[in-house]
């Protein structure tokens, strides 16, 4: 076998990621080709790093939802009602020259957690047992959440934080690792430990092929649901922390292009919309496609930033359509015999 | 004889380098009934779609009415008076009957403009020709299985038809309505219009044809006159294989009942059903469609829960609330619909066979111990002989039979005193159905407590070692299977 069609039998085994890695690869090599020296640097990989796990972690939350046919389209209301009630909460506990003791920082992330956690039970309640379709059930939160954020500010930003919090977020671990990609990474591990070693991942991919035959199987799908859609708050919650501390700031309408967003880099990671399948790898990989897109546009001072929703949306438009192709097995090119 | 209505020669047609139709041929009478039998797969639907100009076939040819094609087209076969009624009728559900049945005149015609009035005659006229009985204005999707066939047999004649192609009709019929079919049948027969019906269920074959052919694996195996034909001999030409029916007698019964139920209803459905079900013995409940039977199964699955009554499991009282309480209870099911209730079907066999007993595989924390997991997996598949390359393909890939079989591993891994099975072999072919029941049968014999539910009379009769008669949401009478035949059960029955 020749080292080509060992390249043709990796591709094949799993086209969504391996469609990905090739795309990030032209982009990569484009960059090197043109922008060289300014893309290619530490300072730039680190600012990067420490953008993408805002989103990032939303999206992982959309993805568990989706995975179970569902969707949480209330990610970015949560991050801002978390991210001001703990930018409020932290002004409260400071002292005059608004300083804050080493533990707030921690108890902080506690409680965001919590809120979180209780958000996402309410969507979990309302998608199981009042069984509205989640996605109006999660634009319905998404607004309430959003709207007690805005009655809470006034519509207003809460800033001026104790720079403490804004500063161990921004710091570097060995001077080197963004904490925000600490964050983002250990929330991936844990999403995909659950996906792939346990029997909740099981479950909720069964439920996403079929809700019915779940429940055929004794499968408590209600209580699950709940679970899923807390997991997904939980997600929210920390990528509004994250936001929190990347904007020194906090405010009801942060972000809120994130949820579109979000849910395209789901199915761009080849999350199934209709549920039961979808690998977090393939998640992973499109959050980093998206910012190293956006980071590289930047690097062309003569190209507006403007272009960088057009390039997006023709990049989802392609790999959707690649999809359709795989999915059908149409060939674009047929393989020569040999 | 008569010249033959039509005629298909030597019909070859193969898909993709696989040969589905190999040299068949098949003559039909004008006024005749015919059956087409054979197992799902046999290629009975590549012949059907040939006839009707749907598919062209590689070699051979067809006469229909003298006329000789070398190659049909939909076009043709309709002009000539071919019709085809399939089994998911083709009609369209957002429209109403009297729309369904004048539109294709109305775009025959050329009319570019509504006229309800002209509409209404044409469907009238339409629904005379079989008597049939029907508002025009009420939605095709409101109406009944059999009501929509009706509307879809109206339409086929509305083209002079002489030859209509009724593809498996009865399957989703109760028995009444298929006696009303038939009856239909017999009336456009005397009409001298030649019935071609597909069927794989032996008790139609007979009650219906007057000749029928059957084909296996694309070839045909045998045709002639339907009074020639016995059970044995159809079990025979359909699957290949011979298999002896011997009645199940209990083994090892238990003393003491494992589930009783004393006065189970629920509004609406069925009331007052009393039965003691001990290890070791089969129980038969039957009743026609809306006798409550389905309800009852998924009563004892606590999906629809009792209302009424209660239920002793091993002497204690059960409430069952869920599915997770019939579990819990130790009572397994598997359900009617194997396609939407049973199976994940895009998911892996594995995942499948496993999903039901998932959290015994785990540690407290929920984390799978994947080792255990696979042994499950590789016993399972062997043990009910699971025919599949790798257990990570999805169930999709597998036959009927075959997956009927992972629901029966999903629910056996589970380890359960009662197995609950509502229709345990609908739209499994005949080979494998044998197989389900040994398999039962010999569960049974290990000490499991099992119901079947099912209108399936020589299903029960043959399994079963008491059996429960539903009419109407209520017993009607106990029998026993050594003692009673499909008309004593049918008498009570309707």
């Amino acid at each position: 076998m020749g080292i080509g069609a060992k390249f043709g039998a990796i591709y094949r085994r799993d086209r969504h990621i391996s469609r990905l890695i090739l795309m990030m690869i032209v982009w990569a090599a484009f960059m090197a080709i043109t922008r060289f020296d300014k893309f290619y640097t530490l300072i730039n990989f680190q600012t990067m790093a420490s953008q993408f796990p805002e989103f990032g972690l939303m999206s992982l939350g959309i993805m568990v939802c989706m995975i179970t046919g569902g969707i949480d389209l209330s990610t970015v209301g949560v991050a801002n009602l978390v991210s001001i009630c703990m930018a409020t909460l932290m002004k409260g506990m400071a002292n005059e020259e608004s300083e804050i003791a080493a533990y707030v920082i921690p108890l902080c992330f506690l409680i965001a957690i919590l809120m979180g956690a209780l958000a996402g039970a309410f969507n979990g309640l309302l998608v199981s047992k009042v069984r509205i379709p989640p996605i109006l059930a999660t634009l319905g939160t998404s607004e309430l959440f959003t709207g007690i954020g805005i009655v809470i500010t006034d519509g207003k930003a809460v800033s001026k934080l104790p720079r403490m919090y804004s500063s161990a977020i921004n710091s570097k671990i060995f001077g080197l690792i963004p904490t925000q990609l600490v964050f983002f990474a250990a929330m991936a591990l844990v999403t995909w430990f659950l996906l792939m070693r346990t029997t909740y991942g099981t479950k909720i991919y069964m439920i996403g092929t079929s809700s019915k035959a779940a429940v055929f199987s004794g499968i408590r799908t209600d209580l699950l649901l709940v679970k899923t859609y807390m997991l997904s708050g939980i997600c929210s919650a920390l990528g509004g922390m994250v936001m929190l501390a990347n904007y020194n700031s906090a405010r009801a309408d942060y972000g809120t292009v994130y949820t579109l967003q979000c849910v395209l880099i789901v199915v761009l990671g080849g999350v199934n919309p209709n549920g039961g399948s979808g690998r977090i790898s393939g998640v992973v990989l499109a959050i980093c496609l998206l910012q190293m897109l956006q980071t590289g546009i930047n690097r062309f001072p003569q190209i507006s930033s403007y272009y960088i929703s057009l390039i997006w949306g023709a990049v989802l438009i392609l790999v959707m359509v690649l999809n359709y192709f795989t999915e059908h097995n149409i060939r674009l090119f047929k393989a020569r015999r040999s | 004889m008569a010249q033959p209505l039509l005629r298909a020669v030597d019909i070859c047609k193969s898909f993709s380098g696989v040969q589905a139709l190999k040299h068949v041929s098949l003559e039909i009478q004008p006024g005749e009934i015919h059956c087409l039998a054979g197992e799902n797969g046999c290629g009975k639907s590549t012949l059907i779609k040939v006839i009707s100009g749907v598919y062209q076939q590689d070699s051979g040819y067809i006469e229909f009415a003298g006329k000789r094609f070398g190659k049909i087209t939909p076009r043709d076969a309709i002009a000539s008076g071919i019709q085809v009624i399939y089994q998911d009728f083709s009609i369209f559900p957002n429209l109403t009957v009297m729309e369904n049945l004048a539109f294709n005149t109305e775009l025959a015609d050329g009319h570019k403009f509504v006229n309800r009035k002209r509409m209404r005659k044409i469907a009238e006229e339409a629904i005379a020709k079989i008597n049939f009985d029907v508002e025009l204005d009420r939605l095709v999707g409101t109406l009944s299985v059999a009501e929509k066939q009706m509307v879809a047999i109206s339409r086929a004649l509305m083209f002079n038809a002489r030859l209509i192609i009724m593809d498996e009709p009865t399957t989703a019929l109760t028995r009444k309505e298929v006696q009303a079919l038939f009856k239909i049948i017999m009336h456009l027969k005397e009409q001298g219009i030649a019935i071609l019906f597909v069927s794989h269920k032996l008790n139609e074959v007979f009650e219906i044809s007057e000749r029928f052919t059957i084909f296996r694996s694309g070839e045909l195996v045998v045709t002639g006159n339907t009074s020639d034909l016995d059970d044995r001999k159809f079990t025979y030409y359909m699957t290949g294989r011979e298999f002896e029916d011997k009645l199940f007698t209990p083994q090892n019964l238990s003393k003491e009942p494992v589930l009783e139920a004393r006065g189970l209803g629920l509004t609406g459905f069925f009331d007052d059903v009393s039965f003691a079900l001990r290890k070791g013995e089969i129980l038969g409940v039957t009743g026609l469609l809306d006798s409550g039977r389905t309800e009852l199964a998924l009563s004892l699955f606590g999906i629809r829960p009792a209302d009424r009554g209660a239920l002793y499991k091993d002497g204690k009282e059960v409430r069952l609330k869920s599915p997770q309480d019939a579990i819990d209870a130790r009572i397994g099911f598997v359900p009617e619909d194997r396609l939407s209730e049973g199976l994940f079907l895009p998911r892996s066999i594995a995942d499948n066979v496993v999903i039901s007993e998932i959290d015994r595989l785990a540690n407290g924390a929920g984390v799978l111990d994947r080792a255990k997991r696979r042994a499950e997996i590789d016993r399972w598949v062997k043990e009910l002989a699971i025919a599949t390359p790798d257990p990570g393909n999805a169930c999709l890939t597998l036959s009927g039979g075959n997956q009927q079989r992972i629901v029966l591993a999903k629910w056996l891994a589970c380890n359960p005193d009662v197995l609950v099975l509502n229709g345990p072999t609908v739209g499994v072919d005949i080979g494998s159905k044998h197989d389900i029941h040994a398999i039962l049968q010999r569960l049974a014999n290990e000490g499991m407590a099992i119901i079947i539910i099912s209108d399936d009379l020589p299903e029960v009769l043959e399994n079963c070692s008491r059996l429960l008669v539903l009419k109407a949401g209520r017993v009607v009478k106990e029998l026993l299977p050594a003692e009673t035949s499909e008309q004593e059960v049918l008498s009570y029955m309707l």
